[in-house]
């Protein structure tokens, strides 16, 4: 047997990672990002000439789970058109077994970098909007996200804002009603709870996998997905992401828990807003994104907001800030008229 | 399109070789056999040079503790005591080896093993080569017990690739495809770093597309033996999956 150096080991590692695009239409450039299951590649569709990201599982598995939930985000992506989500071209099986989708090539940077450019608070919020928009019309077709951060968003080069990684995104029932929406534990392969005595469920994954990983991220996974409660995981899960990167936009901290000393200064309303979408316990956050996006408009048009009971002095305060220019306008003109009336009275 | 319409890997390939640990305890002599067999082939040798290293046996005492045990796997049923719920199965592997030469070493009744692990050949020679300086080597060179653990890994990951290459060997074979193993060869196992597709393709008179395809083809051929022999070596399937991203390119990367 043939001795392999630590070189050829290594470059057989990196051989075997690459997909195997023999038979499709695409083309590969580059490696573009490592994802929680898969590779994505900048790759060339050779048909339409242009370039589109092809998302792969990297080498671990042709079938199983993990080739379902890649074709589920991908049905996932199907389903949601808004410009605010990326939009999937294909999905398919390459010749060495594992599964693909592509999506929209987005040129841009992900949130986390992009809003290092954007010094205006107003400038911030409207991003958060635009955020909104996204997570708003995908709860609407019934998905959860729940990955929700600044590195699955990513800000293009026209500043057109798009929502990622729908990787770890859920089905909601549709037959709930005005009610939030509640997870269907059935309605992700991936999440099926194992029936108990059943060997063959032995490898299906729950939010909580068999080894206690909870899918998502710290600090800005709801606390109710961190218990891997699956089975109640509603929009206000996504809303607390939202909250958590609400504050992550103006603070740069998702969670708030800085040092008193370093804690940016954050306006009550917005920090009001912020708690309330964030909050521990689902049913003190906003009950739908749109709520939570109304707040934040309110703010930023100057009027009161519901997360937070204003003061007389903070309504007055709030009430300058929105009507400065006739205030100081009237105020100018009050000035001048006392002036005219000195004067002439000399 | 829904997800039954998808065959991930469909039928193209000959099924998978089923997990040594089950193997082992099957009712068919020879099925049990084979699974020794596969264990040993892919085990051998980051054995017998973790017990070199770590344990700081002269060759000759590694050969008979290597020998000694895979007996010891078949006379008492170690893999039946797994429990891929626990862990990996290279890392159970791994302690059973510790312990096995720890009681060996306490009974002191090391003795000359290895009539039934006579179906694999191990040569000992190559590894001691592949081994390098380790006959050199002083107590104060032994490297930390974290980075034995990454030795082993690393072991064994090579072995795991080195039987997956003869296999890839035999099956092109089998198949007329030599000169696509000696492309694969000549690039991704002996090739420096300024080797290009353009310049294997002067050297064997072909197209660079060829070449291209030819290497295509044979890293596909590569990835689904090794994924193969990976699954045949892993305790449970969430433990291959586990591997296999591991192996192939997760790793934290």
């Amino acid at each position: 047997m043939k001795f392999l150096s630590d070189k050829a080991v290594e470059r057989l590692r990196e051989g075997a990672e690459i997909p195997d695009l023999t038979g499709t239409r695409y083309r590969l450039l580059e490696r573009v990002a490592r994802g929680g299951m898969g590779v994505v590649y900048a790759a060339e569709d050779e048909k339409l000439q242009r370039r589109v990201a092809l998302k792969v599982l990297d080498g671990s598995s042709a079938d199983g789970d993990l080739a379902n939930r890649l074709i589920r985000e991908a049905l996932v992506l199907a389903r949601l058109e808004h410009p605010g989500i990326v939009p999937v071209h294909d999905v398919g099986t390459l010749g060495d077994g594992r599964v693909f989708y592509t999506m929209k090539f987005v040129q841009g940077q992900r949130l986390d970098q992009y809003v290092e450019t954007v010094r205006s608070a107003t400038e911030r919020l409207r991003l958060f909007l635009r955020i909104c928009d996204a997570v708003a019309f995908a709860h609407a077709h019934g998905v959860l996200h729940r990955d929700l951060k600044p590195a699955n968003i990513m800000v293009g080069s026209f500043g057109e804002v798009l929502v990622m990684d729908w990787g770890l995104a859920k089905l909601l029932r549709e037959d709930v009603g005005r009610q939030p929406r509640i997870a269907d534990p059935d309605a992700t392969v991936f999440e099926k709870p194992p029936k108990a005595g059943d060997p063959t469920n032995s490898t299906t994954s729950t939010v909580v996998t068999g080894h206690g990983t909870v899918m998502g991220t710290p600090g800005y996974m709801s606390p109710e997905q961190a218990r891997g409660d699956v089975e109640h995981l509603d929009a206000r899960s996504d809303i607390f992401s939202l909250g958590a990167l609400l504050r992550f936009l103006l603070t740069k901290n998702p969670d708030g828990a800085t040092n008193a000393a370093e804690k940016p200064h954050l306006d009550k309303a917005l920090e009001a807003i912020c708690s309330k979408a964030a909050a521990p316990a689902p049913e003190d956050r906003y009950s739908s994104v749109p709520d939570l996006a109304l707040d934040v408009s309110r703010y930023l048009d100057g009027l009161a907001v519901a997360a937070h009971r204003e003061s007389f002095l903070e309504k007055l305060g709030r009430f300058y800030r929105r009507y400065r220019f006739f205030i100081l306008l009237i105020a100018a003109y009050l000035v001048m008229r006392v002036l005219i009336l000195f004067f002439m009275h000399r | 399109m829904n997800e039954e319409e998808f065959q991930p890997g469909g039928d193209r390939f000959p099924p998978t070789r089923r997990s040594v640990v089950e193997a082992v305890g099957s009712a068919d002599a020879e099925e049990r056999e084979r699974a020794l067999e596969s264990l040993c082939a892919a085990y051998w040798r980051p054995i017998y040079k973790y017990i070199r290293l770590r344990w700081n046996r002269p060759a000759e005492a590694a050969q008979d503790l290597t020998q000694g045990f895979f007996v010891e796997v078949l006379e008492r049923g170690l893999l039946k005591r797994f429990d891929a719920k626990k862990g990996r199965l290279r890392t159970y592997l791994r302690v059973c080896v510790d312990s096995f030469v720890s009681n060996e070493d306490k009974a002191g009744r090391r003795q000359k093993r290895g009539g039934n692990v006579a179906h694999v050949a191990l040569d000992f020679a190559a590894a001691e080569e592949e081994l390098g300086g380790a006959r050199r080597m002083d107590p104060a060179a032994i490297p930390s017990p974290e980075s034995l653990e990454e030795f082993f890994e690393k072991e064994w990951l090579r072995s795991l690739f080195s039987l997956a290459v003869e296999e890839l060997r035999e099956f092109c074979n089998a198949r007329q495809r030599e000169r696509a193993f000696r492309l694969f060869e000549a690039y991704d196992l002996e090739g420096h770093d300024k080797i290009t597709y353009e310049q294997l393709a002067k050297d064997y008179s072909i197209a660079t597309t060829d070449v291209t395809n030819s290497l295509a083809w044979a890293r596909r051929e590569f990835r689904r033996i090794a994924l193969d022999r990976l699954r045949e070596l892993c305790g449970s399937e969430e433990e291959f999956q586990r591997e296999a991203r591991a192996t192939f390119g997760g790793n934290g990367r």
